[in-house]
């Protein structure tokens, strides 16, 4: 059977499978297995290897320019050695400094937090948790990849540029970002920046329509919207924000292309400029650019956050031993954030000038979104009260979650007010704000997702001493990199400086901003403990014996250990009940494949392992 | 294997097609997003208004003629009335690229008129519609495409095909690129 007849509908597909018995092991050369693979699982582990190598980039930078505002005065003689001309005596320069910041932003956002998270997450767990062969579209999700890879490519090559890569600052405002001699990174660093990141759009769409469409249409029988695990939820639900937020994105993109290369006027007006006097353009406004920027740049601080809102429910009801609390709260709570995510993008535009009166319309519409969030921490809190908790690692990291959720969310209440926005606009308190609530936040709900998933995707275990060690250092190594940004930026110690140590009213800071870059560098260097664990295991880790080691009632612990392409040796099991019937009527664990009133059938008791009935299993010869 | 698939499926849509509604809802926004920019920059000194070229009245009435031709192939080809089919889908990919070439014909009528829409001397509001109808121009091509995918199948093909959901694919596609641009005709034209 060849990919084809797996792309077809899931019931088709699965009698076909069905007929031929181990029709999934059909031959495949190491190229269409492990490259050009349209196996849904296989292309979630390149979404997390790609994510990964992002991240230890966009980490890397952080650690670079954190050296130049640790370390104003201190020269660092092995940077040109590393960097090569973006450091001089010692020093990284302020050009090299503006790309860092902006190319860890991009990367963290875009690569890392969207493509590697969702990317794999969605990937991985959709047909998995739904019960289906593959996704809708097999092809369009390879696709999706290799458009994300590509546009990884190009926005790698920016930085081998003559000019550098682009350093406007990640939201890539006009004038800096539509007109190429505004900065030195403007030009050809600019170009690649665009092209990497429509790329990356088209990648997103395509990948968001497949996620829909499978959520939707492919799911086992028995498994209604309603019985779906909340990790499942999660990316459904940022898929549907990706889809109608990334086009708008597009659109921007669209005209900023016209703008810098075929002399239109969107966003650029008659700015005088020294030396070539004032630009032909007439009437543009960048304030335009912010909005359809923001149209999607606030969507996608959900399109972050809600996967790892899932995967952190999910791990948590597995390892509490608990049913999740108020399930329908849950994906009643995800779903209003989802809508009111399309509401509140002019809260990143309180200070341009804003009619108030619409100023205000925003902040209430902001401030809404504290109560789904706070619906959800609440449920988290309450799914965790007198649980039987398994401190795993993932388990660690979805409590890590929580905690840097609360202190992250909690200052957004602040700024969501545009009174108190128009002080701490571009400060460190919008840094240390976003960095918690969803950059930390999403960070450990991809590390919990790996940890929890691990054995799945690879039949192995990671090792768990390193897993704590990796979370203890992490979790404590956060908070101390951004709780001190709060009091910066309440006293007013703006974003984006290359240098603080020659204002006199933020002078007071070098010890704290030292202090800052030292926790930098040491949390950082944790993260090799997590990438020498992750690679390390995938080869050596020990190796998984049965097939629910975490006990999970979730269906994709159902499937084989070695799971092939199609994940059912057999039929997909049907599916009878929530995945959270943990702890109830004297059962450790009811898994979704089994019937109600079933629980103490010995038809069953090995089900919790298989998924499939004893004695279809004994038939079959399979070992569980 | 059909017969199973058609059993299963009972009364649920075919994914390719839910993929195609939700690519749709998100070909939508980004028009949304491109018209809403309109309406903000409008407001904005520095615009200038101008009056539509003539020609898109006509090929407003091929893009319609055309919807109504794909409908018909569609009918047609349910009917299996194949070489009625043929012809209609023929058709309805030359009245596409009759309206691309109208759309282009209607700039050069622009142009005359002084209008520029890229480069020195443009104004944000011909460049908006350049953009827009560029854009709907090219989502137009990628339906003849698609046409054309269907038009080879039906003369190359041996083997008689009775897989209605290719088409209705195309079909709905079609529609959706004719609705589309009257959205357009008619926000330019009342904007």
């Amino acid at each position: 059977m060849n990919n084809e007849a797996v792309i077809q509908t899931g019931a088709a597909a699965l009698h076909v499978a069905g007929d031929h018995g181990e029709a999934h092991h059909h031959k495949q050369s190491f190229i269409t297995k492990y490259i050009f693979s349209q196996d849904h699982k296989t292309i979630g582990k390149q979404f997390l290897i790609t994510g990964i190598i992002w991240a230890c980039i966009g980490g890397f930078m952080s650690v670079l320019f954190r050296l130049q505002l640790g370390f104003p005065d201190t020269s660092f003689p092995w940077l040109s050695t590393v960097i090569g001309h973006w450091a001089k005596n010692g020093h990284i320069t302020p050009e090299a400094f503006y790309s860092l910041t902006t190319i860890h932003g991009t990367v963290m956002i875009f690569f890392v937090l969207t493509g590697g998270l969702s990317g794999t997450f969605a990937n991985f767990l959709i047909p998995l948790q739904i019960g289906a062969r593959d996704m809708a579209s097999p092809l369009m999700n390879m696709l999706s990849y290799w458009f994300f890879f590509t546009a990884s490519v190009i926005m790698l090559s920016s930085f081998f540029v003559q000019t550098g890569p682009f350093a406007g600052g990640w939201t890539a405002y006009p004038p800096l970002s539509a007109l190429g001699d505004a900065s030195p990174g403007s030009k050809t660093g600019m170009d690649l920046w665009l092209a990497s990141l429509i790329l990356f759009v088209v990648s997103q769409l395509l990948a968001g329509l497949n996620y829909i469409s499978t959520v939707l249409n492919m799911r086992t029988k028995g498994m209604s919207m309603m019985r779906m695990p909340l990790s499942t939820w999660g990316v459904f639900l940022q898929a549907i924000l990706g889809v109608l937020s990334f086009p708008v994105l597009f659109s921007g993109f669209i005209l900023l292309i016209f703008d810098r290369h075929f002399g239109t006027s969107f966003f650029l007006s008659d700015i005088y400029i020294n030396g070539v006097g004032a630009l032909p353009h007439e009437g543009g406004n960048a304030i335009l650019y912010q909005h359809l920027f923001w149209f999607l740049g606030h969507p996608e601080v959900y399109i972050v956050i809600l996967p790892a809102m899932g995967i952190a429910s999910e791990v948590m009801s597995t390892n509490g031993r608990k049913p999740i609390f108020g399930y329908s709260a849950m994906v009643m709570s995800m779903f209003a954030i989802v809508v009111l995510a399309f509401l509140v993008w002019a809260h990143h535009m309180f200070v341009t000038g804003m009619n108030p009166f619409l100023g205000s319309i925003f902040v209430l519409l902001t401030l809404l979104i504290a109560v789904p969030s706070a619906i959800k921490v609440f449920n988290w809190l309450t799914t965790l009260w007198k649980g039987n908790l398994r401190f795993t690692p993932g388990m660690l990291f979805a409590i890590g979650f929580v905690s840097v959720f609360i202190s992250g969310g909690l200052t957004g209440i602040y700024m969501g007010n545009s009174a108190i926005d128009i002080h701490i606009h571009d400060t460190y308190f919008i840094i240390a704000h976003f960095h918690l609530v969803m950059g930390v936040a999403a960070f450990f709900g991809m590390f919990c997702g790996v940890y929890h998933w691990f054995p799945k995707m690879y039949g192995r275990h990671m090792n768990n001493t390193l897993g704590y060690i990796h979370f203890w250092i992490t979790l404590v190594g956060a908070y101390l990199i951004f709780w001190p940004m709060h009091y910066e930026g309440l006293a007013g110690m703006p974003r984006r400086y290359y240098d603080y140590s020659t204002w006199e009213s933020f002078k007071q800071f070098g010890e704290l901003n030292k202090f800052i870059s030292i926790c930098v560098i040491i949390t950082f260097a944790a993260q090799f403990l997590f990438l020498f664990n992750f690679f390390h295991s995938i080869f050596k880790g020990r190796k998984m014996t049965v097939k629910n080691p975490w006990k999970s009632n979730a269906l994709e612990w159902t499937t084989p250990i070695k799971v092939g392409h199609g994940n059912w040796p057999g039929e997909i099991p049907e599916v009878h009940r929530w995945p959270y019937d943990y702890s109830k009527d004297g059962h450790d664990f009811i898994p979704q494949t089994v019937p109600v009133g079933e629980e103490d059938n010995p038809a069953y008791t090995s089900a919790a392992f298989t998924g499939i009935k004893v004695e279809e299993e004994q038939k079959r010869g399979v070992k569980a | 294997m059909t017969t199973v698939s058609v059993l299963e499926n009972k009364g649920k849509l075919h994914p390719h097609k839910f993929l195609l509604w939700v690519g749709m809802a998100s070909i939508v926004m980004m028009f949304a997003g491109l018209t809403s920019a309109y309406v903000v920059k409008r407001t904005f000194s520095n615009w200038m208004e101008f009056g539509l070229p003539s020609i898109f009245w006509v090929s407003t009435v091929v893009i319609l003629v055309s919807s109504l031709t794909m409908h018909l192939a569609l009918k047609n080809f349910k009917a299996h009335e194949r070489k009625k089919y043929k012809n209609l889908i023929t058709v309805t990919m030359i009245l596409g690229l009759l309206f691309a070439a109208l759309q282009l014909y209607g700039f050069t009528q622009l142009h005359e008129r002084g209008i520029q829409i890229f480069g020195i001397g443009s104004n944000a509001s011909a460049s908006f519609l350049g953009i827009i109808v560029g854009l709907h121009a090219l989502h137009v091509l990628g339906g003849i495409i698609a046409l054309m995918i269907i038009f080879f199948r039906a003369y190359g093909t041996k083997v008689k095909r009775y897989d209605k959901t290719p088409i209705e694919i195309v079909a709905i596609y079609w529609h959706f690129v004719d609705i589309l641009w009257i959205y357009l005709f008619l926000f330019f034209s009342f904007m």
